[in-house]
């Protein structure tokens, strides 16, 4: 593959308003194809793991991050860079676990729901649920298996999204991704 | 559109209209415009029924940013003819979705219901390659939705293409009434 020279440096951006109206239009397209709200939160889920997978490459080359030493340095690489870098915002990291398997991403503002409020039919929607789905794919294509979940959601009236974290164990085997 | 319920569980409509420019990278858009794509061809049989549900969507983007884009950018006055409001999507709408102008208009030269909004490299198209045996298959029929339905909500309906032509041009073709409506006015 040959690769552009102003690759790693050219990080461009754009309106946050068309991606998220986008993600929106998305997420709107999915409840209107799936019978029920589970089914639309794995779709999504789905769908952010493919996005994950791809993405990592592309963060990798771009932020010139190298290998963490352990999950406190990826929470923060994935706070402070990553989410700065594609989405703009910066997530606090709190609330570890004492062993240190475990942590939260505090978003005081999610650039997904801009604009969004739920109706009182899709109570059981995960509506930012790609997220979830990124950072699973990103992470296993570090060998890192985690668990994602969402534990709190401005969206059903928390004050803040608090997305929670856990490693679940390293994957050994360095299969090629695509092969399943 | 559907209708919008708000029942105090959100403060959005206390939100004030303008507000400082939030941007996220193209990076995450477009890998999302790509899972987009490929959920829609998952359940497809056709490319032109893949170009149907990608307009679906960006009508629902459009119909949602015109009256915003309105106010901001014209402190909520309204276009009224053809020519104006071709002209605020053009400049007005490009700018803010996609950071510059749409590179030209054009109108056809033996018709005169059919525009062409023409980009050489629309960002929506950047990352995206055609695979062969779809090659007709132009993804700003996304970006064709979004303009159809500010045309539509905006008083000016009219069924928006997206095509293969000099990059990618939106081909833009009003309805009759609209033109006579536009001409009438100009005889005043």
């Amino acid at each position: 593959m040959s690769r552009q020279s102003n690759r790693t440096t050219d990080n461009k951006k754009m309106n946050s308003e068309l991606f998220t109206l986008t993600y929106g239009a998305l997420v709107t397209q999915l409840c209107k194809d799936y019978e029920n709200d589970e089914e639309v939160n794995k779709q999504l889920d789905k769908m952010g793991y493919n996005i994950g997978v791809r993405m990592i490459e592309d963060f990798l080359a771009r932020s010139s991050v190298g290998r963490c030493q352990d999950f406190r340095e990826t929470a923060d690489v994935i706070a402070k860079v990553a989410f700065k870098m594609y989405l703009g915002v910066t997530p606090s990291v709190t609330n570890w676990s004492p062993a240190g398997d475990e942590f939260s991403l505090i978003l005081e503002t999610n650039p997904l729901v801009d604009f969004v409020e739920l109706p009182d039919n899709h109570n059981a929607l995960v509506y930012s649920n790609l997220l979830c789905g990124v950072l699973r794919g990103a992470l296993e294509m570090v060998q890192m298996a985690v668990d994602v979940r969402f534990a709190q959601d401005t969206l059903r009236g928390d004050n803040v999204t608090e997305i929670r974290m856990k490693f679940i164990k390293r994957i050994e085997e360095n299969l090629p991704a695509g092969d399943e | 559109m559907d209708t919008r319920f708000t029942r105090g569980k959100s403060n959005i409509l206390e939100r004030p209209l303008t507000r400082p420019k939030t941007e996220v990278s193209v990076s995450a858009f477009a890998l999302l415009f790509s899972e987009m794509v490929q959920y829609c061809q998952s359940r497809v049989y056709s490319v032109s029924e893949l170009q149907t549900r990608l307009a679906d969507m960006g009508q629902s983007v459009g119909g949602s940013l015109l009256d915003v884009l309105v106010l901001r950018e014209k402190n909520g006055k309204r276009e009224t003819k053809v020519l104006n409001i071709l002209l605020f999507i053009k400049v007005n709408v490009w700018k803010a979705l996609f950071g510059r102008e749409a590179d030209k208009l054009e109108q056809a030269n033996d018709d005169d219901k059919t525009y062409y909004i023409i980009e050489k490299e629309p960002l929506i198209n950047a990352y995206i390659s055609v695979p062969k045996e779809n090659s007709t298959l132009n993804c700003a029929a996304f970006t064709g939705g979004v303009v159809e339905a500010m045309l539509t909500h905006s008083g000016f309906p009219a069924k928006v293409t997206a095509h293969w032509h000099k990059g990618t041009t939106l081909m833009i073709k009003f309805d009759e009434s609209v033109i006579a409506r536009d001409k009438a006015l100009d005889g005043r």
